[in-house]
């Protein structure tokens, strides 16, 4: 790869953790395509995820996917100067399909491949310049590489708080190329996936984020208190000694408390005041989710935050995130919702970042992983 | 007519196969086991190419196994021929997988005119389909792919890792009691069919069994 090439890569990246085949084209830090396929509308007779069902969606759609990106962004294979690829963490059968394909692009081209970290992905997001060709999102000042003015232009301190349907995490990212640290996870449910089943529950389809959050609007989040789980003292512990959960979540808790709640009401022969519960049941998930984070950004020195994942959409998680963030003299970065939600440009911006650093590409023999762990960026 | 032929649906295998070469064979590799195809395929055909000094401008055509075999590891290879297809320029062709073995019987001294291949479709239960063999012919697919339990096969010798794991209920022929379809067959049989004039499948998967997903009852609401 000669000198250009390494300032400013252009990388193909190619996602299949979960239920969206995407594939995204990077210039350095430009976006050039994010094309998603999403298999979302198959899901929503079973109010979730199915992973068999996802993966032959991943199978059809992957060459139409990189049909379309290649042509959107104009470019052909022969130009692309390296592919990058999510090998974990995500649904095994699903990222099967996505590095199978990978892999064979890598072969058919003689292209080098990464095979990348699909959390640490979603934060490479925030490095890519906004639609304008202004800076990346970051508002904080970044710390400039004299050498390399495009590569890891990350702030400082730098967090990220990822909830989705398939992951509810706070990491803390040192350098995007290498350093990252999980600060703390769901132990159980995702934040999205507690939206799905109490969404079922209370008869309001999937997926349940959307039609929870617009429900939740006109209901009383006061009118009933549910658990906040692992906030507990013995979870907690103090900022010295932290308990064995300090950044911790679980939503399995608050979501057998929600089917209680239904069905007392029920018992009792009253109405279900649906929207009181979606509001409350909204509050407890978003009160426990940013509490934590803003938590782990005080005691970690982090004074910038970046928000991802497909929750990052919900009214009610974004208003007091902003809020707390603010309070807390935490900045925080929102990247627009189509690159929140698992897409292919997060990977190869993350690809473009490790050609930007140096990083040796992955070959060809790794395997996915699927619960590939936030250290590891790339394989 | 250069072939790269890939087949996923049991063990990982690919081989290139031409009509130039003696015995059509330029290169093949296979796994014993069947777990570890994401690591092993892209590999095995990028040393299948090299030490062949061949490269993907050589290759006429992509044929992959399109099952019936285990999903995941099914999908990797037909999605790896679905690939190197695409970005290669050329075409894409399936293959019923069970063919590979049916083809290996055909070539074999005494096998019977008619018969069954039949593999491992875990949950007790196996992948089968039955053929029919005249002299100087290719086997010709009767019936199936199916699956199901080897006790319900019909009554005909069967060949294949299925009759092995089963030999307790099925006329195993013991030759072929360990033998899993593979690519090389796969190839040569491609090739074969299509000097012959015959059509080929498309690529799809042949799945036999659907999702397993439920779709949830209505919620049993509290008296
Ligand atoms: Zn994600």
């Amino acid at each position: 790869m000669n000198s250009t090439q390494q300032d400013r890569p252009l990388v193909l990246g190619i996602e299949s953790s979960c239920d969206e085949t995407g594939v995204g084209i990077v210039r350095g830090t430009q976006l050039l395509t994010n094309t998603v396929s999403s298999s979302m509308d198959e899901h929503v007779r079973f109010g979730g995820v199915i992973p068999e069902i996802a993966s032959r969606a991943h199978l059809d759609a992957f060459v139409p996917t990189l049909r379309e990106a290649l042509a959107e962004a104009g470019v052909t294979l022969a130009d692309i100067d390296a592919i990058a690829v999510t090998s974990g963490p995500g649904l095994a059968g699903a990222l099967m399909v996505g590095v199978c394909a990978a892999k064979a692009l890598a072969v058919a081209t003689g292209k080098p491949l990464y095979a990348i970290n699909h959390l640490v992905a979603h934060v490479g997001v925030g490095l890519l310049q906004t639609d304008d060709g202004g800076r990346h999102p970051f508002a904080g000042a970044p710390r400039e590489n004299p050498q390399n003015p495009q590569a890891n232009a990350l702030p400082e301190n730098l967090g990220a708080l990822l909830v989705s349907g398939g992951h509810t995490e706070i990491l803390r990212i040192r350098n995007i190329t290498g350093d990252v640290e999980l600060l703390g996870s769901t132990i159980d449910d995702a934040a999205g996936e507690a939206y799905d089943k109490v969404a079922r529950l209370l008869g309001l389809g999937y997926p349940g984020g959307p039609a929870i959050d617009r429900l939740a609007r006109t209901g009383n989040a006061k009118a009933i208190r549910f658990p906040r789980g692992l906030s507990q003292p013995k979870y907690m512990g103090t900022a010295e000694e932290p308990g064995p959960h300090r950044y911790d979540w679980s939503f399995s808790g608050l979501k057998t408390a929600v089917a209680r709640c239904v069905e007392q009401f029920e018992a009792r022969g009253e109405t279900v005041p649906v929207a009181d519960i979606a509001a409350a049941f909204q509050e407890a998930v978003v009160d426990i989710i940013t509490s934590k984070a803003v938590l782990a950004c005080r005691e970690n020195g982090i004074t910038e935050l970046l928000l991802g994942g497909g929750v990052a959409a919900n009214s009610r998680l974004r208003q007091l995130t902003e809020q707390r963030c603010s309070s807390a003299g935490i900045r925080l970065t929102v990247p627009p919702l189509a690159l929140c939600t698992d897409n292919g440009a997060m990977v190869a911006a993350l690809g473009a970042q490790l050609v930007m650093a140096g990083v040796a590409p992955s070959g060809i023999g790794f395997a996915p992983d699927s619960s590939m762990p936030v250290t590891t960026v790339s394989a | 007519m250069l072939i790269l032929a890939i087949d996923t649906s049991a063990v990982a295998s690919a081989a290139l196969v031409s009509d130039d070469t003696p015995e059509s064979l330029v290169g093949s590799f296979a796994t014993e086991d069947t777990r570890s195809h994401a690591e092993v395929l892209a590999p095995g055909i990028e040393a299948l190419l090299a030490e062949a000094g061949l490269s993907g401008a050589d290759v006429d055509a992509v044929v992959t196994g399109v099952g019936p075999g285990p999903f995941t590891g099914l999908r990797s290879g037909i999605v790896t021929a679905r690939t190197l297809s695409f970005v290669w320029g050329i075409p894409l062709y399936g293959l019923m997988s069970l063919d590979a073995i049916a083809l290996e019987v055909a070539e074999s001294t005494d096998a019977a005119p008619e018969f069954i291949v039949a593999t491992d479709a875990r949950r007790k239960e196996v992948y089968w389909a039955r053929y029919a063999l005249s002299s100087g012919q290719l086997p010709q697919l009767l019936d199936g792919p199916h699956v199901g339990f080897a006790a319900d096969l019909p009554d005909l010798p069967v060949y294949g890792a299925g009759a092995g794991l089963y030999a307790d209920v099925v006329k195993a022929v013991p030759e072929f009691r360990d033998r899993q379809p593979e690519a090389l067959s796969l190839g040569q049989f491609a090739l074969a069919r299509l000097a012959a004039g015959e059509r080929l499948l498309d690529s799809t998967p042949l799945y036999l069994r659907e999702s397993d997903a439920q779709v949830p009852g209505p919620r049993k609401r509290a008296l």
